[in-house]
């Protein structure tokens, strides 16, 4: 597996995906929802995974962080982390990873904390968790970390309950959480989109800030373009549960390749530019157990050829980026 | 001129519907962890036989109970048909009048049924209207309704039904006592089982009445009625299965209780509990026969009932599945 | 017997002309307050001051036929609420909403004169035991139009087809269908009693990107079609831009803001505007052009005194916090209600700088 060239070539990836697959047992049989996905995150970066419902994009955030549960289930492929594998650890050591160097956020800010405890209980918990911390200590950094969120009055709203809180503020002191044990990755699900529009920004330049300070990688997953276009670097695009592009975000962005990438970006109504209609795919994307055979996107493809039905594309280095189609 | 510009469309036929019907529901996973769970089979199993055994209890009983003269004082007290004594003719033994245990068991259980189905099935009727008015309407209605079902809550299910036993007993003139016994047990039973029902509905009401689809509705010009019973009503259902279930064992329990306790079935028309009750007066003398069984049966069906609706409550669980 | 002769399809006259000046739906003054005290009688024992949730707090606007008209704004603005009122599912608590000349208060059936609407979730717009026929059917039943479901089928199916979907469809439940398709039935379900006035409640908010683009063209070819009036609500700048003619901001109740759509997009006069279209992820932008605003959207429940944006607005004066801003016009279809109108900057961006002309072919 070679990678794609990066900013810093030199360095060695931080997490390497090679052939994951995952598929979900079902009495009827196994249905596939990942096939094959293959890439690599350099430390630092941060890679943007797009793709609409039901592309497999969430599925492989949670393969990633030890998330995935019965009965969902890797069935192909590795994952390295820092060199070490890591989809075949025990629950134990997976636990531990994902503590410490593995943080994950989450679309909805009202359930991913405890309504019960109180803001400050739940950072002090964390951090002591990982690091060795006494009491002091702890609430010492969960007021910094706050601070470093922008939540003012710090010292009062540590003690205050969730529900006191906005749901950008929530989000915000989420972040903090992932952020308190310095992870080296972050992954990232849809963490912006339950919120309003303005909120989305600030938080958003908040992670960026945040992480690119605290060196740490992110995996953002989204279905919103514009959201990738803001902060990420790098940027994959899944369809069907494959990874039909991926490449640097100005390129895959401004100039997509892959004609389902092309399609999307199309859709997009542009704020520069008022057209009486939006270009618009036909079709819908296929359910897992219908996909077609070739390349799953071929029945709705402008550019499908003969062979698009029979042969499947593999992900082939085309400029700054890789594409899979057979038809470049 | 055809409904479809394709005249290759054809409705589906009521027939059609119903056998897609039938096929999708065999080929579930409903059917398939129905067959998984092998205490589930067999409590269902045995639910049957004893639901076929009671209700057609005028035909698989060896004798006639209610005719006089089909038992004899000589053959009283006779124990089961393996024990020293016993006569094959007495399956189960015989009680202190010479009646076939097994015979009684099965119209016992026939009365204990019909008493547990027919109150099930009102206290579900009376229970998932209550529920939807009380829902859809709120304000005064849903306030008055919910109090109502907090204050019958508060009551002991036996203290109550033996009010309304007393009462009737003071009520109705002496001769018709007997005749009223079933509907009286099946009234207490009732009024003291609909307000689980009327809750569990009630909170799936507020739930579906804001859903947009509702909202459709009424734009088009649904109006209350119409909304309650053809759009909320058939999507809140689904716990009646399983709260059913397990209502029908606690109301065969209950019979028998107020039966034992001596303010149910008469001992002309004996229900489960009566026989428990008559046998209980005569353990000591040695006849064990006539409380076993029959609290066996009393067991056992109530267990199955409550085995079924556990398990379906776990198979209808969408978070469970 | 055979009916090989392809019948017109249903529902495409001739394409209109564009739309005229007629006022469609006008609405004055509207408020529209929300009692949210304990409910039943333990409010009455609390004796608790009574909590009013001020919705709508005093906003008017006229919709003109033929028109794309849309409320913009964030959670908690009362865009919803107002859409609900035009629908008839809410009474004025001041104010009054006309249709066509006669007005519309909370118990009337707005289907009945010729306004239906679309909603966010597709998944909960249809009733999940009902088949499609009997969806799809049920305002011609309410109506009177039609008897049963039955005899409302060539009507069904004509409704179908003019969403893309296939006649046999109707026979099938709504889990079988996708978002997509769902909201293409409950466009179906709206236009079967062929209202003039379409209220549309996020329709594509819950859509998947490119299954809003063709939700999105769905809609205006039918609006092209049939002559249809649309009430647009949404939070997506973005959408707005691409699908109105008019746009209203709205803010905790009130319309911060209204004008034709080129206009709201390339001079954006109220510093909420503005910052809602700064805070748009912009494709193509370096990123660090944008300036991030602060705060968060406060509660309906309490409105901040004077203007209600004033706690994060960058222009905010000791004024601001004391009065409600007046209206002022900044040009003969567009106006704000701030205090400042006067100090607007340059937007970062030259939005809609190109109109591509040529709706009509």
């Amino acid at each position: 597996m070679h990678q794609d060239t990066s900013p810093a070539p030199s360095a060695p990836p931080l997490l390497s995906v090679e052939g994951l697959s995952v598929e979900f047992m079902h009495r009827k049989g196994a249905l596939k929802a990942i096939h094959d996905v293959s890439f690599s995150l350099a430390p630092g970066e941060i890679l943007g995974v797009v793709g609409e419902s039901g592309a497999g994009k969430s599925l492989t955030g949670s393969a990633i962080s030890g998330l995935l549960e019965a009965p969902g289930r890797i069935s192909a492929g590795q994952i390295f982390f820092n060199g070490r594998r890591i989809d075949n650890l025990s629950e134990a050591d997976r636990r531990q990873l994902r503590g410490r160097k593995i943080s994950c956020i989450f679309q909805d800010p009202l359930t991913s904390l405890n309504p019960v405890l109180t803001i400050g209980e739940q950072l002090t918990e964390t951090l002591r968790a990982h690091l060795p911390l006494n009491a002091q200590q702890a609430r010492q950094r969960a007021l910094a970390l706050m601070a470093e969120v922008g939540i003012s009055s710090a010292e009062q709203r540590l003690d205050q309950y969730p529900h006191q809180f906005s749901g950008g503020m929530r989000q915000r002191i989420i972040i903090a959480l992932a952020l308190c044990v310095e992870p080296e990755l972050i992954i990232a699900d849809e963490p912006t989109t339950a919120l309003d529009v303005s909120v989305q920004a600030q938080v958003l330049s908040l992670l960026k800030r945040l992480c690119k300070q605290h060196r740490a990688a992110v995996m953002l997953i989204t279905h919103d373009m514009g959201v990738i276009a803001e902060i990420c670097d790098r940027v994959a695009v899944m369809y069907a549960g494959r990874l039909i592009e991926i490449g640097p975000v100005q390129q895959v962005v401004m100039q997509p390749q892959h004609p389902y990438t092309r399609g999307l970006m199309a859709s997009i109504p542009s704020l520069t530019e008022r057209r009486p209609r939006l270009a618009q795919i036909d079709g819908a994307m296929p359910r897992l157990n219908q996909l077609p055979d070739g390349c799953a996107f071929h029945p709705r493809c402008v550019k499908r050829t003969a062979h698009c039905s029979t042969q499947q594309p593999a992900l082939d280095v085309s400029g700054l980026s890789r594409v899979a189609c057979l038809n470049l | 001129m055809s409904e479809f510009s394709n005249p290759q469309i054809q409705a589906p036929s009521l027939w059609a519907r119903a056998r897609q019907r039938l096929a999708a529901f065999l080929d579930s996973d409903f059917i398939y962890r129905f067959w998984q769970s092998k205490i589930t089979v067999l409590a269902f199993i045995w639910t049957v036989v004893l639901l076929v055994a009671g209700l057609f209890s005028h035909w698989t009983a060896p004798y006639a109970i209610f005719d006089a003269s089909s038992f004899d004082l000589m053959d009283s007290e006779l124990p089961p048909s393996w024990m020293t004594g016993g006569e094959t003719r007495f399956l189960l033994g015989s009680d202190v009048q010479g009646r076939d245990l097994l015979s009684l068991m099965l119209y016992g259980l026939n009365i204990s049924l019909i008493v547990g189905l027919i109150s099930v099935t009102l206290s579900l009727v009376l229970g998932t209207l209550l529920g939807v008015l009380s829902g859809y309407l709120g304000g005064l209605v849903d306030t008055l309704i919910m109090r109502f079902a907090d204050a019958m809550l508060s009551i002991p299910t036996i203290m109550f039904s033996l009010l309304i036993s007393g009462v009737a007993r003071g009520l109705l003139p002496k001769d018709s006592q007997a005749m009223m016994a079933m509907p009286i047990i099946v009234l207490s039973i009732t009024l003291t089982g609909w307000m689980q029902y009327a809750r569990t509905i009630r909170r799936l009401t507020i739930l579906e009445k804001n859903k947009e689809y509702v909202l459709a509705s009424k734009i088009s010009g649904g109006r209350n009625l119409h909304i309650m019973f053809r759009h909320i009503l058939p999507n809140v259902l689904s716990p009646i299965s399983v709260l059913a279930t397990l209502h029908l064992g606690l109301a065969i329990l209950t019979e028998a209780t107020l039966s034992f306790l001596g303010v149910g079935m008469p001992p002309d028309q004996p229900s489960l509990g009566t026989l428990i009750n008559e046998g209980n007066q005569y353990l000591f003398s040695g006849q064990w026969w006539v409380v076993l069984f029959p609290a066996l049966v009393l067991v056992t069906l109530s267990l199955s009932f409550n085995i079924l609706g556990d398990w379906l409550r776990d198979v209808l669980n969408p978070k469970l599945r | 017997m055979n009916t090989a002769k392809q019948h017109e399809p249903e529902g495409l006259p001739t394409p209109i002309v564009p739309a005229s000046r007629h006022a469609l739906m006008e609405v004055q003054d509207l408020h529209i307050r929300f009692d949210v005290a304990s409910p039943g009688l333990s409010g009455l024992f609390k004796r608790q001051k009574k909590a009013v949730l001020q919705a709508v707090r005093g906003i008017s606007f006229t919709v003109y036929q033929g028109e794309t008209f849309s409320l913009v704004g964030e959670s908690g603005c009362g865009k919803s609420t107002v859409a609900r009122a035009l629908a008839g599912l809410y009474t004025p608590s001041e104010g009054s909403i006309h249709h066509a000349g006669r007005p519309l208060t909370g118990d009337s059936t707005a289907s009945g004169r010729g306004i239906q609407m679309i909603f966010q979730d597709p998944y909960a717009s249809l009733n999940p035991r009902w088949r499609i026929e009997r969806i799809i059917a049920e305002p011609l039943i309410l109506q009177n139009r039609v008897g049963n479901t039955r005899q409302a089928r060539p009507q069904v199916a004509a409704a179908l087809r003019q969403v893309g979907l296939g006649e046999a469809d109707m026979f099938r439940f709504p889990h079988e269908f996708s978002g997509g398709q769902r909201q293409r039935i409950s466009i179906a379900r709206a236009l079967v009693t062929q209202p003039d006035f379409l209220i549309c409640d996020e329709p594509t908010s819950a859509l998947d990107v490119s299954v809003q683009a063709q939700v999105l063209n769905l809609m205006s070819d039918l609006q092209d079609n049939l002559g249809l009036t649309y009430f647009f609500i949404s939070h997506n700048m973005s959408v707005v831009a691409h699908c109105s003619d008019r746009v209203g901001v709205m803010y905790l109740g009130r319309i911060v803001e209204l004008g034709p759509v080129e206009e709201i997009f390339r001079h954006p006069g109220h510093p909420y505007t503005r910052m809602l279209i700064d805070a748009i992820p912009k494709i193509g932008a370096q990123p660090g052009d944008r300036q991030p605003i602060s705060g968060d959207v406060p509660s309906p429940l309490s409105p901040p005194a004077g203007c209600a944006f004033h706690p994060r607005c960058p222009l905010a004066s000791e004024l601001c916090r004391l009065e409600a801003p007046p209206v002022s016009r900044l040009s003969e279809q567009h106006h704000i209600e701030c205090h400042h109108p006067a100090a607007v900057a340059r937007p970062h961006l030259q939005v809609l700088t190109a109109i591509h002309q040529g709706e009509d072919q």
